[in-house]
Order: C-alpha cells, then structure tokens, then sequence
C-alpha cells in the first residue's frame, strides 16, 4: 500500500502543521547542497527561481533553445484563485470543492485543499512580479468565470496568461542566472534519471546542437517535464512536448500514476488534413460569451447563418440548465462527439459543433467582444480564413492535458528517494477531469510555494553521500544512453518517425480517447505492440549523433510513446468504471454520464515497471474522503 | 475553407554548422495544401528527403500557435514572412501562389549565431533580459494583489509591451541588427507598473548597455523592427527606453 504521508489534524491545518513539522536546512547549510531542475515551465520555472532565491545551487534544464518557451506559455485564458474579489461567494473551501467534483472525485482531498489555499498566494507574488493581469477601471483586478464553477475567480492577462505568468518565472530565473545561483543549461534533453544508493542523484542531458553526452550530479532530482498528451500525435501541445523524462523515471523505479486519465478539450479549431502537426485550442474562455450548438436536423448543410433559431440544438444549454455552456471540459467534449455521432456534426468532415457569438455581439457590442476575445479570433481567422465575428467559430475536442503522471507523495516527492515531480508530470491535484484555468495554479503551487518547503524537509533529514558525476553509476547511465541512440540510428529502415508517431496517435485517438471500451483496447494494445516491433526495425534517422539532428529526437521520443502507450491500455483496462476524462462505455448512466464505481476504483492507480514485455504490478493507492461527499456529479 | 493545392519552389539556406559556409539549395514542393501552415509544408518536404536518405532541414518550432517565440526565418527578405503580425508558424499556404518561388534563410544577425541550416543562437536576447528584465521580489512576502491599484489603461500599455515574444525577428528586420525593440519592450513594460518603478533607473542602464556590449545595433529609425514584429509592438517604447535611460544617466544616482 502506497503512504501519501498526508498530515494528521483537521484539513484545513494539515499545510500548516506540516510546514513546520519538515525539518529545516539552516541558511548557511543551504548552498551546500545542488538540486537538478528538468523544465522551464510554470512548475520548473517557480522552483528553480524560488529555490536559488533560498541559497540552494540549482541547475536548470531545457529542451527549448531558451527558458522563456516551455508549452505553459500557451496557455490562454487563465488562473483561478480563491480571492474572491468579486464578493460571489468564493472561498478556499469551495475552490477545493469544485476542483475535486471537477475531478469526478479521483483526487486527494489534502492536496487539493492546499492548492486552494495557496491560490491566493499566487497572485500576489505574480503581480509583485509585474505581470499584467486585466484591471477594471478603478485599478483592481479583473476576474473572468470558467467551466466547472459558478463564480468567477479565473484572473488573466488578455489570451495570454500562461505567457505572462512563465515570463514572470523567466524574469525571477533571469535574476538568479544573474547571480550565478542557476546554472542554465538550455536546449538540452533528459535521457536518464541516475540512482545512487536507490536515491536520485543525477541524469544524464544530450546536448541538442553538439550531441554530446553529459552527466550531472546532485542532492536532489527535480522533474517539471509536463504531460504526455503528444501520445496522440494531434494534440493542443508543442512539439518538443514529450513523455521521456517521466517514462525514464518510470524505467528506474519511479510509479506512473493513472496514466489513462487524459483530458479532452472542447474547444479546439477541427482538424483539416493529414499532414496537420498539431491542433490549435481556442480558449475555455470563449465559453462566457459564446454559444455552443448544432442543426437539430442531421445532415444540415446549410449556411450556419440560414438555419433558424428554431431549428438550432443548444444542446449544452438544453442538457444543463445551471451550467449551459460552462458544464466541466469531459462533459462538453464527450456531448460534442455524441452530437457528431448523431449526424449533427457541421463542417466538410461532420467532425465540428459551432460556437456562436453572434447573441453575445448584439447584447455587448463588437467592441465588447473583441476587447475580451480579440487576439483568440485574430488567431482562429488566421488557420481557418473564416471570420468569427461574422460566421460562428467551428470547434471539434483535441487532446490537451494529462491528470495522470508521476505518483507523488504529499511531498511531491515521487517512490525514487529525491526524485520530484511538479506541475502536469505529477498526477496530483486534477483527478479525473481537470477544471479550466487549474494547471497554471497548480504548477505555479508547486513550484513557489510547495517544493521549496518539502525539498528542504528531505535534505535535512536524509544522509546523502558524496556523489560526483565520475561515479560508476552515471557512467553506467550514459553508456545505455549512447547505445540506445546507436541502435537508434543504425536501424536505417523505410519509415519517417513522424509516420510511425501518426499511427499510434490515430490508434490512440481511435482506441483510448474520449470514449473507450474493453474489445477496443485489447486491440490497440495488440497494435502497439506490433508496431512497436516494426518501429526497431524499420524507422528512418538520417545524420549523425554528434550533430544538431532533429530526427534523431523525435525517434527517442517516439520510441518512449511506444512503450508508454501500452500502460496507457493497461490502466484504461484495468479501471473498471468511467470517470471524468476516462469513459469505458461499458460504465454510464441512463443519460450516458460517466459512472462512477466508489466501493472498488475509488483509489489511484500506480504502476511499477516491470520489463518491456511484462505486465507492469499495480499499486494502489485508496482515497479517503473525510470531508466531502461523494456524489454522482451534476451540473443540471 | 476552401481548399487548393499549389506547387511551388523553395531555395533554403543549409549550414551544417556554426563553423561552416552555408549555401542556397533548390526543392520543390509540389501538391502543397493551402489550408497548411508554412511550417507543416517545410514538415512535407523534410519527410520526403527523409526518405530519400536526405539530411531534413532543421528550423526550431514549438508551440505552433505564435506564442512561445520559438520559430522564425526570413521569407523572401521579410521575417516571419510576408503577412502582418504572423509569426511564421501561423502563416498558412494560402498566402502564395501557385509557381511562386520562395527564399528561406534564417534570421541574421552579428549577435546571432546560425546553428544549423534555419537554427539560430538567440540566447543574447536572454542575457539582456538577466542585465536587468526583473522585479528583484523574492517568493513570499508579496502584500496582497489589489493593494497597489494600476489604472486600467496602465496596465494595458504595459500589457502592450509585455506581449513581445523574445523571437528576435526585430533584430533580422533592422539594418543595424539592433535589439532595442525588445530591450525597450521589457524596459516598458516593467517601468510602467508602479512595480517596477523603484529599480527603473538601474534596469535602463544596466540592460542598454548589455544591448550594446553583446554586439546589437544602434537604432537609426528605419522602423521595420515595429513592421515586422509579429506581435505588433510599437516603437513607442523605444522612445520610453531612452527616456527612461537618458532621465537615469542624467538625474538619477544610479550609475
């Protein structure tokens, strides 16, 4: 059985009680000690800033060609927080609550409890840094409303917020790279984690222009490598985004939790062709102001600006009265698909719903709109060559972001001693569904205000050796990493790396997406595996390693997704109930809403790597609900 | 969308590194979609020299959707290509013609090494950011968020200057290859919040001379840095910069 280590007493003193129970490391004693920071995003960002503030020597890595890039900046609409400047009833208490309904209650309460209430910390420290959220004409804050909540708590900066908050990171990085406190290391991958005495003590990078191998040693290993969602191939994340980090973790002992939970947007611009590198997200935001609907009539080609009110399904608004369009992002996107399945669906590929401002630009006004959305439409007309403010947008789900990753303890440490994992590579705080305008919070927590605390409870009061990086272990690490890329690139066969990542994407989309059932992936999984085989013999890596070589790359992390996939399939198996983003058909309600089984799956689910070719052994870990109830979730 | 097809011819800049002399090559990209993104077209053609035992040409992209800064080359004399307030990543097809023929190199500059083929070192555009581009506030111990009201188009301008994206396309546009467009961007945007006022004189100074020591340019008005930048940031703050570097080297005691 797995111990999360949640303090004891009430829930809303556990933070507290636990903050001074961890043990300190005395200032002077702080630069002793060197800590490994993978990743430059909101997670990775905040905590190696805040932990070269405190006198640690940190070293930061990234695979982007500078730390002001990584994939948090995309995100658009914003990050809630329980301020409750707008006097609509918010609270830490009901900030927690929603986000554990919003997770179909697949999340630890004690976790998600602190996340709450270091919301509000968040914002102060960001705007101390000079980011530029939205004010209203006195000079405070504005606040805009998300899915799955019924206040509006959500800050932003224009659809930029995820790029205001990381160049705020990036700005407190900058000072301490400055100072000589962190040691950048950009445009750099992690190839392995490096165990020492079962303690994580370093990994090993390549060098993405040079191709050098390098080791690096240190006290503690750090982990802000994001999710996983490129699994898919078509996703809303970067290119760069990737599984390897985590999953070599995962190889050395760290356990992968809930690895099927996996978030389906709504809103995202329709894929249009197969060469398409990835899909574009149109924010949750959209959804204040623009309505979702299709043709009541199947097949209704017309000009969506034709068909009369009458014959328009507002279907969300019909289903869910008190949520309409805000219902949480697995409700509307499962709707969506079950609109299209009935032949409502709208565009060349049937694969689309509308999202219309048309009644929102009568009531507010062009200006109105465009002042909120303007740069989200700007962006929609620039892929689509359709004007929003004229015809309604055409929107269509795209896998977005993963709730399952690394387990952690309360410590955000992972099962690997000094091994932590922060931000969308953990499984922490979302559950089964994470709510709009929640990862920016969580990966900000994490970073400022969480691992500063628990890093230093665990360097105090843990006995780490001297370790320098000629230690046989990391030398061990770096050979298997440089055999790895030989066998890599002297496969020399007929297929691109893009083509095999193509298929397991259309695989998983098709077979582990928004609806799943067991006869489908039993036969993913048997896909997987064959095409994994044929992947370590026919894929195609022109050039060299000791080279900038992007194809080279993209194999590594092709062949992690090839293995990763399949404990994808395991866990979606293995779940014998739907819950939030996961939803085996086999398990739903008389109104096709997920059901829930709490007497048997209301834990999570970690597993140990066990080979390649062998099943992995499942852990679990229960959840205990003190202080909410169970429900079944409803947003009539 | 309506959705064609064109053909067209490329001559793109290949170096095999920062050590060696690169050179025009010819491809032809033929069937190409206009519904594709300029970079999904260049993913076409490296997939084909990938089959056919090719070296593909490397460029750096990451989010694709014109926020993280990453991608950019110069299309036909123009960075980011010809479109306004487009970072390349965004610039669709639909945008050329059938038979038109395209020249891609990357973005050039004395401060900026090219890499490989399209991949530049843009990394100076970090270091004057570390010369000063912050708020010196420590985690914790930030009073709380509305304490200090910022009228609202205040915040806005300074959201203005805040939306840069770091891609460097203002330094490949500039005759003199200078970065004032992005150093007085960040200098703006922090000496306008009430903030960032209190380290303004010191960030001034010590980021224009950073500027300088790096090997950027002067700025001579020619705007095309303000033309070309896909973020549409004005030279306003140019003009913001040097008052705020002219009022600290005169009237301030920071030196």
């Amino acid at each position: 059985m797995l111990d999360a280590k949640i303090p004891g007493g009430p829930l809303a003193e556990k933070w507290d009680r636990h903050r001074f129970e961890l043990k300190l490391v005395n200032p002077a004693n702080k630069r002793k000690f060197e800590v490994i920071v993978v990743g430059t995003g909101l997670g990775g960002g905040a905590a190696a800033a805040s932990l070269a503030e405190l006198g640690y020597n940190v070293k930061s890595f990234c695979i982007q060609d500078s730390p002001r890039r990584a994939h948090s900046i995309a995100a658009q609409g914003g990050i809630n927080a329980a301020k409750n400047y707008q006097n609509d009833g918010d609270s830490i208490w009901r900030l927690f609550y929603d986000t554990i309904k919003g997770g179909d209650f697949r999340a630890r309460e004690a976790n998600v409890y602190r996340l709450a209430q270091i919301s509000v910390n968040i914002i102060d420290q960001c705007v101390a840094q000079g980011v530029p959220f939205a004010r209203e004409y006195g000079g405070q804050l504005a606040n805009r409303s998300f899915g799955g909540a019924q206040v509006s708590r959500t800050f932003y900066a224009r659809g930029q917020t995820g790029q205001q908050l990381l160049l705020g990171c990036y700005s407190a990085m900058s000072r301490q790279i400055a100072t000589g406190k962190i040691k950048m290391f950009p445009r750099r991958e992690m190839l392995d984690l490096v165990l020492v005495n079962g303690q994580a003590r370093g990994i090993v990078t390549r060098n993405l222009v040079t191709g050098e191998l390098e080791t690096h040693a240190a006290d503690a290993v750090v982990l802000a490598t994001g999710g996983y969602g490129n699994v898919f191939f078509l996703s809303t994340n970067a290119m760069s985004s990737n599984v390897s980090a985590t999953y070599r973790a995962y190889k050395k002992g760290a356990f992968f939790a809930n690895p099927c939970f996996t978030q389906i947007h709504p809103t995202c611009i329709p894929v249009h062709g197969d060469y398409q590198s990835k899909l574009t997200l149109m924010s949750e935001s959209l959804r204040n102001d623009g309505r979702v609907w299709v043709p009541k009539k199947p097949g209704d080609k017309r000009n969506p600006n034709d068909i009369p009110e009458s014959e328009r399904d507002y279907y969300l608004e019909n289903k869910y009265p008190s949520f309409g369009n805000l219902v949480p992002r697995d409700v509307a996107s499962r709707n969506a698909k079950e609109q299209c399945d009935m032949g409502k669906g709208v565009g060349e590929t049937g694969l689309a719903v509308y999202l219309d401002f048309r009644d929102a630009i009568k009531r507010d006004g062009k200006d109105v709109i465009a002042q909120k959305y303007g740069n989200l439409f700007q962006m929609y007309e620039k892929i689509t060559a359709q004007n929003p403010y004229e015809t309604p947008m055409m929107i269509y789900p795209a896998v977005h972001y993963t709730m399952g990753g690394l387990w952690v303890d309360y410590n955000l440490m992972s099962t690997i001693p000094g091994l932590f994992v922060l931000g969308e590579a953990n499984f922490s705080d979302h559950g089964a569904n994470r709510l709009g305008a929640s990862a920016l919070m969580q990966g900000l927590a994490d970073g400022y205000f969480i691992i500063p605390y628990t890093i230093g409870g665990y360097l105090a009061s843990t006995p780490l050796g001297k370790v320098g990086a000629d230690d046989p272990a990391f030398r061990e690490a770096r050979a298997d990493a440089k055999a790895r890329i030989d066998r890599l690139l002297g496969i020399r066969g007929r297929r691109t790396v893009d083509d095999f990542h193509k298929q397991l994407g259309r695989i998983m989309w098709d077979y582990c997406g928004m609806a799943r059932n067991d006869e489908g992936l039993a036969k993913a999984r048997i896909m997987i595996q064959q095409l994994r085989a044929e992947f370590w013999e026919n894929v195609q890596i022109p050039g060299r390693n000791d080279d900038l070589n992007q194809s080279l790359e993209r194999a590594g992390r092709v062949a992690d997704f090839l293995e990763f996939s399949e404990l994808m399939i395991v866990d979606a198996l293995a779940r014998r109930e739907s819950c939030g983003g996961h939803f085996n058909e086999a398990f739903q309600t008389e109104e096709n809403e997920a059901k829930r089984d709490d007497e048997n799956f209301c834990h999570v689910a970690a597993w140990e790597y066990a080979g390649v070719d062998n099943e992995p052994i499942f852990h679990k870990e229960p959840l205990v609900f003190e202080n909410v109830h169970l429900t079944q979730r409803s947003y009539k | 969308m309506s959705t064609k097809t064109i053909s067209i011819t490329l001559k793109i800049w290949r170096q095999a590194s920062s050590k060696e002399k690169g050179h025009f090559e010819t491809y032809h990209a033929k069937h190409i979609s206009t519904d594709m993104s300029f970079l999904e077209m260049l993913d076409v053609v490296n997939e084909q020299l990938t089959l056919d035992g090719k070296e593909p040409i490397a460029f750096d992209s990451d989010c694709r959707e014109g926020i993280c800064g990453q991608c950019g080359a110069v299309i036909n004399g123009r960075p980011h290509g010809p479109e306004k307030a487009t970072t390349l990543c965004q610039l669709h097809m639909r945008h050329f013609k059938d038979g038109d023929t395209l020249a891609i190199e990357p973005f050039r500059a004395r401060a900026f090494k090219v890499l490989k083929d399209l991949v530049i070192d843009r990394s100076p555009l970090d270091k004057i950011i570390q010369a000063g581009g912050y708020i010196s506030v420590n985690t914790g111990g930030a009073p709380d968020a509305n304490a200090i009201p910022i009228p609202k188009d205040v915040a806005e301008k300074a959201m203005d200057a805040a939306a840069c994206i770091g891609c460097g396309a203002c330094v490949a546009a500039c005759p003199n290859a200078s970065a004032m467009l992005f150093t007085s961007a960040k200098i703006s945007h922090l000496a306008l919040l009430p903030q960032g006022r209190p380290e303004a004189a010191k960030r001034a100074i010590a980021m224009v001379r950073q500027m300088d020591a790096l090997g950027f340019g002067n700025c001579t008005n020619e705007r095309e840095c303000e033309a070309e930048c896909p973020k549409e940031i004005s030279i306003v703050n140019i003009a913001r910069m040097n008052r705020e570097f002219f009022k600290a080297s005169f009237a301030s005691a920071v030196k």
